[in-house]
């Protein structure tokens, strides 16, 4: 197989600003192949973001511990010093955020804004950077571009902003996209138009994607792989269809299960997972997902499963599997 | 005669005017509730389901009373609400409501037994009255009185917060419970958790239920019936199957199937729709849906649809059905 652009290893994020130092990612390891889309899958507190984040190292230097290593189209980024960090971002790596009226900048026009970023990155003519400003408002099908490259992002709707902010993150081309949780804050109409341009964008421009979700039916719409995660480690991963259909740690299991769905009985009882995730300042030292697992062993509570494989592509961290 | 309604709504309006700026520009009317009526039966959940701006949040609002309607009228159990024969405090008693925001809708001041007795102790209970019905309450939503009622809101996770709310909500016995998107920002397995809490506390305490929620799968679960609505008017309304199985307006059509597809063999193709719902300050004239919809004649620009079922089919507001057409 071919080198891929994303290799995470053994990546530990630890955050000291509190009391405890709280353990957000617990040795993660993933691989995106260029034009890949790899879904993360988890609950609050799981460690998704934390890990996409860390992709751009976002989190404040001061209070973060990175541990392992991440190189992203062969550079290592923890080793990044400011300014290659600043090229980095945004070339090579670029995000779209859950919320854009709070990562677009309300006092400059979405134009303005495209048209710094590329001007901050390539060298071209301000004009030339214009033109490709509006190229790209083509591209995510913003109605009316020209008008709307003037406009801020409070006169613009929720979808439209989103639709902005993507054209913002692929303004210098990057190579990789990190959507974090792009379409929880939408409605269900838009949600699915985001997602469909998402999937279209990618596939025309070739991108690599992680996409963070907590929903399960947005990262099958658009993930050939996915990765769930469960207290700072990744459980299970695989393409898509082996996960839905042959899922094989019991966290991903009961979180299939425990979907309302289209298809269910009414007064059928939802199967729940019981009790509440970890608390990251304190792990246990065996399994995280012992306590809350039906099927655990005592195995399972002494020390921590590795990851095995299960078949191509397919990674499981369980005893059981 | 007696009625299987619990609450009868009448022809709800609420209208947000708008300031002008210091120019005298802008100063439309949010028209966020323009004219619904609908009934809740005694027993049945009742879902709402729409999107943002639709007006599903300012209908459960005025049912609470925490807004004033404009106009309309409530009935709850034969009675007018805020009439003589029914006061405002004693409407309230029998009908509360669990937010969204878990956090947001605790004192943060309150230990959590505290914050269950208060409503009772407003409505003349004694303490120690109060005290007992707020423990047994926790146990009831699963959260041992123990361990958690001298806790802080800060202290529980958000799943264990909103169980604290439902308690509170339950504490004054109410008929009618409005559950307004109160389990849309629980992770799944604790949301499917507090499902199946609700579903146990309307059998134990034969409750009603109004649920309003953009989660199209979970109201599918949870509802009897269901009513649809977009830019402040309801657009259809019918038992929760044939509005999930043969939805009949457009606007829910296009809506189920912008439900995420869970077969990786079989993802969406075209979007349903195209565009965001429109703002609620001009809604469009006649149809409200008709700019979005891919089914609209010249005339949904014009007439104004009425929501009307017959025999064979229930309740549709789209003039692609005779029964919508004004006489």
């Amino acid at each position: 197989m071919s080198q891929p652009l994303v290799n995470i290893e053994a990546l530990r994020v630890t955050f000291r600003g509190g009391r405890k130092p709280v353990r957000a990612v617990d040795g993660v390891n993933l691989q995106v192949q260029s034009g890949e889309v790899v879904a993360l899958i988890g609950e609050s507190g799981s460690g998704k973001s934390v890990t996409l984040r860390s992709v751009l190292r976002l989190h404040p230097a001061r209070h973060t511990k990175m541990e392992g290593r991440i190189e992203v189209a062969g550079q290592d980024v923890l080793a990044m010093d400011s300014a290659t960090l600043s090229s980095y971002r945004g070339r090579v790596a670029s995000m779209i955020f859950q919320e854009p009226l709070l990562a677009l900048d309300p006092v400059y026009s979405l134009g303005d804004q495209i048209v710094e970023s590329i001007l901050r990155h390539e060298p071209l003519t301000r004009s030339q950077a214009q033109a490709r400003a509006l190229e790209l408002f083509e591209r995510v099908r913003i109605p009316s571009p020209e008008r709307r490259l003037q406009a801020y992002p409070h006169e613009m709707s929720g979808g439209m902003r989103q639709r902005a902010m993507i054209a913002l993150a692929l303004a210098c081309r990057p190579q990789l996209l990190l959507a974090d949780e792009p379409t929880t804050a939408l409605d269900a109409t838009v949600q699915i138009q985001i997602l469909l341009l998402l999937r279209e964008l990618q596939r025309e421009l070739g991108l690599s994607v992680i996409f963070v979700t907590h929903d399960i039916g947005a990262a099958v719409e658009v993930a050939d792989r996915m990765a769930v995660m469960y207290a700072g480690r990744i459980v299970e991963q695989g393409p898509v269809k082996t996960l839905m259909t042959q899922p094989a740690h019991p966290y991903t299991q009961a979180l299939l299960r425990s979907r309302a769905h289209g298809a269910m009985d009414k007064g059928m009882r939802l199967v729940t997972i019981p009790g509440s995730p970890p608390d990251l300042s304190n792990l246990p030292s065996g399994c995280a997902f012992a306590d809350r697992c039906a099927m655990a062993q005592s195995a399972c509570l002494e020390s921590a499963p590795q990851a095995q494989t299960l078949a191509q592509g397919h990674e499981v961290r369980c005893f059981l599997a | 005669m007696t009625t299987p309604s619990l609450l009868e709504v009448q022809g709800l309006v609420k209208h947000f005017p708008l300031k002008k700026d210091v120019f005298g520009r802008g100063g439309g009317v949010v028209r966020a509730v323009d004219g619904v009526s609908f009934d809740v039966m005694k027993g049945e959940t009742l879902g709402i389901v729409g999107e943002s701006g639709c007006g599903k949040s300012t209908t459960a609002r005025l049912l609470m009373q925490l807004l004033q309607a404009d106009q309309g009228e409530m009935i709850f159990d034969g009675a007018g609400v805020n009439t003589r024969a029914l006061s405002l405090k004693e409407f309230r008693r029998q009908v509360q409501m669990v937010f969204q925001d878990s956090y947001a809708s605790l004192n943060p001041r309150l230990t959590m037994e505290d914050s269950i007795a208060f409503a009772p102790q407003v409505h003349g209970l004694s303490r120690e009255v109060s005290l007992a019905r707020a423990h047994d309450l926790l146990e009831r939503v699963g959260l041992d009185p123990k361990r958690f009622a001298e806790r802080y809101p800060h202290e529980l996770s958000g799943g264990q917060r909103q169980r604290v709310n439902i308690a509170r909500a339950l504490a004054l016995q109410p008929r009618l419970v409005i559950l307004d998107e109160a389990v849309s920002a629980l992770d799944k397995s604790v949301e499917a958790q507090v499902l199946n809490l609700l579903m146990d506390l309307k059998q134990a305490m034969g409750l009603t239920y109004v649920f309003i929620s953009h989660d199209l799968n979970v109201v599918r679960y949870m509802c009897d019936r269901v009513m649809v609505m977009y830019l402040g008017q309801v657009v259809e309304m019918g038992p929760s199957e044939a509005i999930f199985e043969n939805p009949r307006h457009p606007y829910t059509q296009a809506l189920l199937r912008s439900i995420p597809s869970m077969d990786p063999e079989h993802r969406t193709e075209t979007p349903p729709l195209a565009g965001d719902p429109p703002n609620p300050i001009n809604p469009p004239s006649g149809c409200r849906f008709h700019p979005r919809c891919a089914q609209a004649r010249p005339e949904c620009a014009q007439q104004v649809p009425l929501l009307r079922g017959d025999a064979q089919a229930h309740p549709v507001a789209c003039l692609l059905y005779p029964t919508s057409h004004p006489a």
